[in-house]
């Protein structure tokens, strides 16, 4: 199994006492002598990935105290040239908000010459949230994540170009990329979805699926990935699967738990935003959009499910209630290890952990000990996992 | 309300009345069948309110992305409904759609009432000439539409599938058509000069989502223009004050 440390690499100076954390504190709450102390670190930790045997995965987000990466492409342009070993996750582009996506392309082949082949390529829709800093439409943007996928691909897989590319969303006339990706034809492309009725379009990509924290929702998406390859006559390899979860692990378990309460603040503070900010026209299904009115005042407040039925509130969930939803690994080495195991039958499997290893106050030297520990004790024992019988047990 | 297509597209109508046609373009949340304003203009005219392409439970023509769209989808209509000397009236987003219509020019239209129209742009890069329906605490945005908000809003829980889609569809469009650029068309002001139909720009007094200074600045681009105020009235005069709106139209028609 091939694990990706993750860190939204956070600015928790600021979250306490805010009724949202996205789109609106103005920037004057953001030190940035600070700030570059915190990039060293982040930095730095991955770096130590490298030497771990682990690989690295970034994210973006803008406008928030959550997240402070704007762009995918500038921390991994940095770390394809101070790592050697560690594949390199974009999860993700946020390409339907990007007015250029063969900038993207080209940026994306860069860090993917630089590293010698080690990009992975996230695509990824983005969060409602995203919607009002960079004032995309809404509507329609389903279609236009797809139709930018599309160019995406179609730059950097053309060998005889320039190619043209006019539509109602973009429009060029001569499009010929400069590097053109060290991976033949395109870095793996991967996807992240949130509900199983987006699962069958990237089947028939056959590209990596991911979800994050989803916990028991993972089952019904990689088994929606599963039935739709088989339905068009192809079967999935555990590689196309991939799953994000807090993971704490310590010489105890209290040590193990206390880590992973502090990163687990990530999805404790992940839906504190602003209403006008939460669910722009258009970005759910009419029926989705129904169900969120019926609701009425609790609307927004997804619950995480366990895999017996039982909800839990995401914004105060305690670290027990996340490792019953499965949105966290957490305790001893051998705990964790036990916990991934029963998610990964109770799944199906996935070639992937997304481990989100830092998050919220988690310090520096708890950091390195939780990811260190990891590889030292769970990492090597992760392989064991793909040499059960069990890839389709969970259908 | 009945079923109509133009050239291929089908359209909710509601049109009641007799008398000289007044076509009403309804703002960007919709209207409802009980509009009083509606009820007063139908007294003395054949009112046709259609709900816009894509809005309540009109379809949504594939591929369209601007209000020029709606303009033209208007243009279309008059001619098949073959509405002769016709009262275009535009509310809010509705007055974007007929300020577009009557820039690009109909011999159909015979007068024009603009009732706090959206659509263009005035201030610099960061003035904010049109409130922000979208981004803005719901709360505040009640308090810049209505002079009084009270009572205005909808308890939309109660409601049938059926109604809430038509909301939900009608939200999504409005933000389709009037998202990038906001609510307005860059080159609609340099334009409107070209309109030469009789038109009176009516104002809400306390209209928090475009000013009343903005809608002068409106008028005054229009050849000759008039513009009035109704009190106690915010961003939807014809709903606070359907009784003076109404009165207002009216004497502009029969004026």
């Amino acid at each position: 199994m091939q694990v990706y440390h993750f860190s939204e690499m956070p600015y928790p100076q600021v979250w306490e006492g805010r009724p949202s954390l996205r789109v609106s504190i103005p920037n004057r709450e953001y030190d940035p002598v600070l700030g570059a102390d915190l990039y060293e670190r982040f930095f730095d930790e991955w770096v130590l990935c490298d030497e771990l045997g682990l690989n690295i995965m970034v994210n973006e987000h803008h406008a928030t105290a959550t997240c402070v990466n704007p762009a995918c492409s500038l921390p991994l342009a940095i770390l394809a040239r101070t790592t050697k070993k560690a594949r390199l996750l974009a999860l993700g582009v946020p390409i339907a908000n990007r007015p250029n996506p063969v900038r993207v392309a080209e940026e994306m082949a860069m860090i993917d010459v630089i590293s010698r082949g080690r990009l992975d390529m996230g695509l990824v829709r983005g969060s409602p949230y995203e919607i009002a800093p960079t004032n995309a439409r809404p509507v329609g943007q389903m279609e236009r994540f797809w139709e930018a996928h599309d160019l995406v691909l179609k730059a950097m897989s053309t060998r005889d170009g320039p190619f043209s590319w006019e539509s109602q969303n973009y429009h060029y006339r001569k499009v010929n990329i400069w590097p053109r990706p060290y991976q033949d034809p395109h870095p793996p492309v991967w996807v992240t979805a949130t509900s199983p009725s987006s699962a069958p379009r990237i089947a028939d990509q056959r590209h990596v699926i991911a979800t994050l924290i989803s916990g028991v929702i993972a089952k019904d998406l990689f088994k929606a990935y599963r039935d739709r390859a088989r339905a068009t006559g192809w079967t999935p390899t555990i590689d196309r699967f991939a799953y994000c979860a807090v993971v704490g692990v310590g010489d105890t378990e209290e040590e193990g738990l206390r880590r992973a309460d502090q990163i687990a603040d990530y999805i404790r503070t992940s839906p504190i935003v602003a209403k006008e900010f939460a669910s722009p026209p258009g970005y759910k299904k009419i029926p989705a959009e129904i169900a969120t009115i019926r609701a009425g005042p609790n609307a927004g407040n997804r619950p995480l499910k366990t895999p017996d039925g039982r909800l839990i509130d995401q914004k105060k969930a305690t670290v027990r209630d996340f490792v019953d939803a499965c949105s966290v690994f957490a305790g001893t080495p051998d705990q964790v290890y036990d916990q991934i195991a029963r998610f990964y039958d109770l799944t199906g499997g996935f070639g992937h952990l997304l481990m989100m290893g830092q998050g919220g106050n988690l310090s520096h030297a708890d950091t390195v000990a939780n990811l260190t520990l990891f590889s030292k004790e769970v990492l090597p024992r992760l392989q064991e996992l793909h040499d059960r019988p069990m890839a389709m047990s969970a259908d | 309300m009945q079923r109509l297509s133009i050239r291929g597209n089908g359209i909710d109508l509601w049109r009641e009345g007799s008398g000289r046609p007044v076509l009403y373009l309804h703002p960007g949340d919709g209207f409802v069948d009980e509009d009083p304003f509606l009820a007063l203009l139908k007294q003395k005219y054949d009112v046709l309110a259609p709900w816009h392409p894509g809005f309540g439970h009109s379809d949504f023509p594939k591929g369209w992305d601007s209000v020029d769209d709606l303009a033209y989808f208007y243009l279309d209509f008059l001619d098949e409904l073959d509405l002769k000397d016709a009262v275009l009236i535009g509310a809010s987003f509705g007055g974007w759609i007929a300020a577009e219509m009557a820039v690009r020019g109909s011999r159909r239209i015979g007068r024009m009432v603009l009732i706090d129209p959206l659509g263009i742009r005035l201030g610099g890069p960061t003035d904010r000439d049109i409130a922000d329906f979208h981004n803005t605490d719901a709360g505040l945005l009640e308090k810049m539409k209505w002079a009084n908000p009270e009572g205005r809003q909808r308890d939309l829980m109660k409601l049938d599938d059926r109604t809430l889609t038509g909301i939900v569809r009608t939200r999504e469009a409005f933000a389709h058509y009037g998202w990038r650029p906001y609510m307005h068309n860059p080159v609609l002001t340099r334009w409107l000069h070209r309109i030469a139909i009789p038109t009176l720009v009516l104002w809400g007094e306390r209209d928090g989502i475009v000013s009343p200074e903005y809608g002068r600045a409106y008028a005054e681009r229009i050849p000759g223009a008039r513009f009035k105020t109704i009190a106690n009235a915010g961003h939807y005069p014809q709903i606070e004050q359907p009784q003076s709106s109404a009165d207002q139209v009216r004497a502009f028609i029969e004026g």
